[in-house]
Order: structure tokens, then sequence, then C-alpha cells
């Protein structure tokens, strides 16, 4: 075995996965898993540690996995982690804990991710569950969103002995994992539902169709049902569009909706009551993981994709295994290029798309170098749907409703990086909500600072 | 779940349900609406509120059976459950927040149309249970489509019931009827219309030439209800709004309803498929000239 390189993971096929919704990557099998374990050297000084947002043990999960102590190695992570089945997928580990390898610097860094969702998908077929609190407390903490940064926080408080709600807008728990990620990258049944029921045999409770800010306030969950703390995880929801003529055409739709639309609604299934559009020729505008998220969810609905992005392909901001799959399925990248109209027919539909070609300029505010226009380079693409996939902010129906919670310009809570404080007492936040769009495992970092904070404020209360 | 305790037909293709949902009741305000799904593999469907009874904890819905979705959802009876029912969504009407001496001042006109009067009817409620008498147009294509005129007689200042046909009341559209209370005499410094776009179009064009400010309330295609999928959006002045969240209630001056109204019909070939697989199970497969199955 050559140490310096890892097992490869087993994937399907990109011209088969092109066509169905079922997980790209396949993961590791014991063998493999064990195989892979091998390579790491168990550091003292363990940067993989330092470079993971909710800091799990990592050396020592691997060293369990090493030994094929499966369940041993899933008790480490789950100490740390609520969800691993789901961190393992969609974690962008090449940035945290795989990026930070001490292998990685003459060969190929630990693939840590695979292990984890290996660790996670064996616990779970073998009915292994994380271990709840021995003693309950009684105290009750209301937690709004059950995304990652809610659940995160929400287990480890029931873990502490709190009683723990969490309240949901939408009819299904999950957040971004069960409306915003594909099932082609994270199945919901066998994966998502599977960590919520685990967080849920914590002992945490979940309400769903419950809007905070709408349905009831944060005041009154405090004043009237009885809660000593809450914290808000309530997302970045918002989708922003370009502001560009035609942008209200029929064909036109956020990336928000078109996922929504498919992922929770499962619109991607023939039989699914709620409709989606299965356009002919579609253009994503947008780099991040999302765009490549709808991107590949219209590919696999029937359509030639074209993902269109005014940098160039170094800045995009997907993950590089995302652009990677995207390119081997077929998606087309047209690169510094801006959308500047949106063209419809006389019945408001989309029929194309007026572009502009970019070059790149002088580094701007984000030290990306900054998009120019080339005069004189205009372009039509003929198309049917356009998807805006520009990003979100925050929903303001909690920071509106709740006096005394301070917001930046942003719209985004303002809220401390080590506890989660707000500035109202017993108000805790974080993940999207305040540091605007950003990842499921910095949103469950968030949850765990915020859950340390709580239980600091009610242990001294 | 959330149980229907009551569930009637109203007129053809017109139902009624009181459905319990504490949590929407303790807060519901006039204006404001819910979404519904029947069952597991429901849509979401965005529904108006007709009525709220804080201490019952019950909100009453209205809905006109439109689609496959709203087809399905007409044979639930007293006893069955919703799957999921959320809210309130959306901002009140503004009212409920006006200085209430300066509401009184005001003479308010609402124009109903169809099963519009059902969202119409809990303002004009609010607005008498807090001593104000609004005058109140309600219009049918016929007398077996008027709906809870009883309702809104016990509330409305002055009903007033108009039917295309004349087969009750009035003769002829909303419009005509706006147009012979100004030719009366009647002044109004406020109107509210709500019913199909249509409708509220050309209420809107003429309120506009007799200058009445006109507010009315939107029911475009959505999804979450919440503000995050943005299918809802409407252009009103010179900015795009999410009815959801900035609306259901808008200047009726400003709404660019051309927009709207095609807007409304980005999924009518697919509900179109829906609508016909319902009726003729799975055997339909397009061809019909109607659902828009290519072959």
């Amino acid at each position: 075995m050559d140490v310096l390189t890892k097992v490869p993971v087993r994937e399907q096929e990109a011209a088969a996965r092109a066509k169905n919704f079922d997980e790209v990557c396949l993961g590791y099998n014991k063998e493999e898993a064990m195989s892979e374990a091998e390579r790491c050297i168990n550091c003292k000084n363990a940067q993989c540690i330092k470079g993971c947002p909710v800091a799990i043990d990592i050396p020592a999960f691997i060293e369990q996995v090493k030994l094929g102590n499966i369940a041993e190695a899933y008790q480490i992570i789950s100490q740390s982690s609520a969800l691993p089945a789901v961190c393992g997928r969609v974690c962008p580990q090449e940035s945290q804990c795989e990026g930070k390898c001490i292998r990685g610097i003459k060969g190929d860094p630990i693939s840590i991710g695979k292990l984890e969702r290996f660790v996670a998908d064996w616990a779970r077929e073998n009915g292994i569950k994380p271990e709840p609190a021995k003693e309950k407390n009684g105290r009750r903490v209301a937690v709004i969103g059950s995304g990652p940064a809610g659940l995160t926080c929400a287990g480890d408080l029931a873990r502490l002995g709190y009683d723990v709600t969490i309240f949901e807008a939408l009819h299904e728990a999950g957040g971004v994992l069960v409306y915003g990620i594909p099932e082609f990258r994270l199945p919901k049944e066998d994966v998502v539902a599977k960590e919520i029921a685990n967080v849920e045999s914590l002992g945490v409770k979940i309400e769903k169709n419950v809007i905070i800010g709408k349905s009831i306030t944060i005041d009154e969950l405090i004043e009237d049902e009885g809660y000593e703390a809450v914290f808000i995880g309530s997302g970045a929801g918002l989708p922003k569009f370009m502001g560009i003529p035609g942008e209200n055409a029929n064909g036109v739709f956020s990336a928000n909706e078109y996922l929504t639309r498919s992922n929770l609604m499962k619109a991607f299934h023939e039989d699914s009551n709620t409709p989606i559009m299965r356009g002919k020729k579609v253009a994503v505008v947008g780099g991040g993981n999302v765009a490549m998220d709808a991107a590949r969810t219209a590919l696999r609905l029937g359509a030639e994709v074209h993902i269109v992005y005014r940098r160039s392909e170094e800045e995009l901001p997907a993950r590089v295994e995302e652009v990677h799959h995207a390119k081997e399925e077929g998606i087309i990248f047209d690169l510094l290029t801006n959308p500047t109209e949106i063209l419809e027919d006389e019945n408001n539909w989309v029929k194309g798309m007026k572009c502009i070609k970019m070059e790149l300029g002088e580094p701007d505010a984000s030290g990306r170098r900054r998009p120019v226009e080339i005069p004189d380079s205009e372009f039509e693409m003929e198309l049917d749907t356009v998807i805006m996939s520009l990003g979100t902010s925050p929903n303001p129906l909690i920071s509106s409703t709740t006096e005394g919670l301070e917001t930046n310009k942003w719209k985004c809570i303002v809220a401390d990086e080590e506890f989660g404080r707000t500035s109202k007492e017993g108000v805790f936040a974080g993940g999207d909500a305040v540091t605007g769009a950003a990842t499921v495992i910095l949103a469950m970092g968030a949850g765990k600072a915020a859950a340390k904070g709580i239980h600091n404020y009610l242990s001294g209360k | 779940m959330y149980k229907i305790l009551d569930a009637k037909e109203l007129t053809t293709n017109i139902y009624l349900m009181v459905v319990e949902a504490p949590r929407v009741a303790k807060n519901c305000q006039p204006g404001q609406f819910v979404i519904v799904r029947m069952d597991e593999d429901g849509e979401r469907i965005p529904l108006t509120v007709c009525d709220y009874d804080r201490e019952m904890g019950t909100i009453t819905i209205v809905f006109q059976t439109v689609g496959a979705e709203t087809t399905r959802m007409a044979a639930l009876k007293a006893g069955d459950s919703f799957h999921d029912f959320v809210g309130p969504l959306g901002c009140a009407s503004e009212m409920v927040h006006e200085d209430r001496e300066a509401l009184a001042r005001k003479r308010i006109l609402f124009v109903a149309g169809g099963v519009g009067t059902a969202p119409v009817y809990p303002q004009v409620k609010w607005l008498h249970s807090n001593g104000i008498a609004a005058d109140v147009i309600v219009g049918a294509k016929n007398h077996d489509l008027l709906i809870l005129e009883k309702e809104m007689e016990a509330v409305a200042g002055n009903l007033y019931v108009t039917t295309d046909d004349g087969s009750y009341g009035r003769k002829g559209m909303v419009t005509q009827t706006i147009q012979e209370l100004v030719d009366e005499g009647k002044e109004y410094d406020l109107c509210i219309a709500i019913g199909p776009m249509i409708m509220m179009k050309f209420v809107c064009k003429l309120t506009k030439e007799l200058g009445i400010p006109t507010i009315v309330s939107l029911n475009p295609i959505m999804v979450d209800g919440t503000g995050m999928c943005g299918a809802c959006r409407v252009t009103v002045g010179d900015k795009v709004k999410f009815a959801c969240v900035d609306g259901p209630e808008f200047d009726g001056h400003l709404v660019n309803f051309d927009e709207a109204m095609k807007r409304q019909q980005i999924y009518k070939t697919a509900e179109g498929r829906a609508m016909l697989k319902l009726q003729e199970g799975d055997t339909h497969h397009g061809g019909c000239g109607h659902c828009g199955g290519e072959n």
C-alpha cells in the first residue's frame, strides 16, 4: 500500500448518475475504511482537530477505525457532532480538517470526511445511537430552526440534561439539509431523517409549522411558555436577484425555489403533487455550491445546463469536488460571463438571456480580482429557464418582531463568536442568521458554541 | 395534525372548513393567510383566512377547487385532519395598525369578488367590532355562487350584492356598482378590493380615475410562504416585492396586474395534467389537447 495515496472512494459513473437522483458518492466499506485509517500517523499535536469547527477528536476515532471498533469510533464522533453522516458528506474538508492534515504535505491527506461518513453510516445500519443524558434538569430551552445550527445546539443541550424544543417553520425538520441540498448529495430518508431521529432520541422535541415572529414571538416564548433561554438558528432564507430587466418573466426562478420544489416537495418524482419546471435549456447564474446543486438538479431533470459566472474558474466559490462532479456530468461552464437582461416572448416566458463577457481587473474588497465588462462583447443565449443563485440574506421575520435584538447593516443578528450571545438577555444566535450564507459545519460550530453559552448562562442563574 | 371541526360546501366548488390550529388562531389578524398540506404527499396550498376564534383556537378557511390538489382537499370531512397548517402568514391589513379615531373617520368601501368574499369578511367584521361600519359590494357570477351573504350582512354598513347575470341583487360587474354608488353621491376615502386578479385590475383602473386609494390582496404562486422561495414576486411601482412577506396586501394602483396574471400561469400545464390524472387515473397520457401532454 502506498501511504502517500488515499484509498479511492467508489462513485456512480457520471453518465449513469446524470440521469438519476441516487447518491453520487458510494462511500467506503469497512475494509477500505480500515485501510485508509492505517495511513493516519496519529499526530500528538493533531492539526486536523483545530481545523474542525466542532473539534471532533479525529485521531482518536480514526484509531478505533484502524482497530475495526466502529461503534467506539461512532461514540467518539458523536460526543462532538450531532450530524456525522451529514458532515461526512457535505463539509468542505479540503479547507478544514483535511486541509491541515500532515499527510497532505507530501501526499494525499487522510480522507477524514469519507471515514466519518463510513462510521456514521455503519452506526446507523447497525442501530447504534448516541448516548442520551443520564439525568434531566427539566429546564426549558427553545431552539428556532431545525437546520444544522439548531440541531447541534439542541443535541448538545439535551445531552447536558435540558428540556429542549425546536420550532420549525416548514412541515419537515432539517432546514437547508432538506430543502436545499439535493438527494444525490445527501439522501433525505436514509441519512438526514435518521440523524434527526438521533437528535430526537436524546430527548429533543420538534414542533413543526411554527413560524417564530408570526405564529408566536420570542418574547411570548419566554413570558408565556416558560422557556428560560432561546437559540435563534433561523438561517439565511431570502433569495437575492440581480435587478436586471426581465427577471420576473415566467421561467426565472431563485435557486431556493427550484431546489425547494425538488428537494423538500420531491418534485423530481414524476408523481409528486408539486410541479417543477423541466426546462430544455437552463442557465444557472452564480458559482457557489447552491448553483452547482441547482445545475445538477436541472441536468437530472433532462436539461442542457450552463453555469453562468462573472469571474473565472479559480474564483468559483463552490467546492472543487462539486465543480469536478458537475463537469463530469456534462454541465457547461460559461465563465467570465455576466447576464444583463432576460429576454421574454409575448406571453412573458423566458426565451433567452443577454450577457456580456468579462475580464478580471484589480482585486476587490474580498481579495478576488474584480470582474470588468469587455466593451462590445454582448451576446445572446437561447434559453427557456434561468435559475438565479446569487446568495441569500437573513429573514427579518424574527429580528423585526423581537425588541432589543441588535442586527447589523446586512440584517444579520449580532452575536459573539465564543458563546453566541445576542444583545438580548437569554437570547443566543448562530449560523447563517448571524453570518449570512455559509456552510453546514460552520453553522454547527456556532450551534455548539451557543449551547455552551446557554449552559453557562443558565448555570449561573 | 390539525383537526377539521366543520366542513361544508358553500356553493358549487367553494368549501368552508373550520380547523383546529390554536397557534395560528392566537395571533391571526385580518389580511393574513395560512398554508395547508392535506397529507404527507400534499402540495403546500396558500389559503386566505375567512375567520378566526382565539378562544376556540380555530381558523375558518374558504377555498375554491381550482386544481387537482384543492379538488382532493374538498373531499375532507369533519373529523378528518390536515397534515400541516401553518400561519398566520403575511402582514396584517394596514387598518389594524391605524389610529382608531382616524380610521373611524374614513369612509371605506370593500369590493369582494367570488371566493374573495371570504378574506374580505374578517376585515369588515374587525371594523364592525371596532364600531366602524363599512360599505361592501359583493359580486358573483350568479345567485347560486354567492357566498357568506348573511354573515356579511351582519357586519357591513351597507351591503350591495351584484350578479353578472342579474339573477340576484343588481346586475353587472362590481365596477358598475362602484360607479353607480359614486354617481348616487357616495364618497369613499379608501377601497379594499379582493377577488380574481382581473376583477382587481379593473376595480383599480376605475378607482384610480375616481381618485379613491385602493388596496388589493394578491394570491400568487408560492411555496414556503416565509420569503424563502421568491416565487410570489410581484412588481409594485418600480419595486419587486414578495407577496408572502411584504404583502399580501398592496397599493392596487401600483401593482403590475398583467405581469401578475401571467405569472399565475407558470404551472398551468403541469396543473392541467395533474387534474386529468386525478379525474382519469393513470390512464391519461396526453393527446387530449387540454392537458399539455405531448403525445
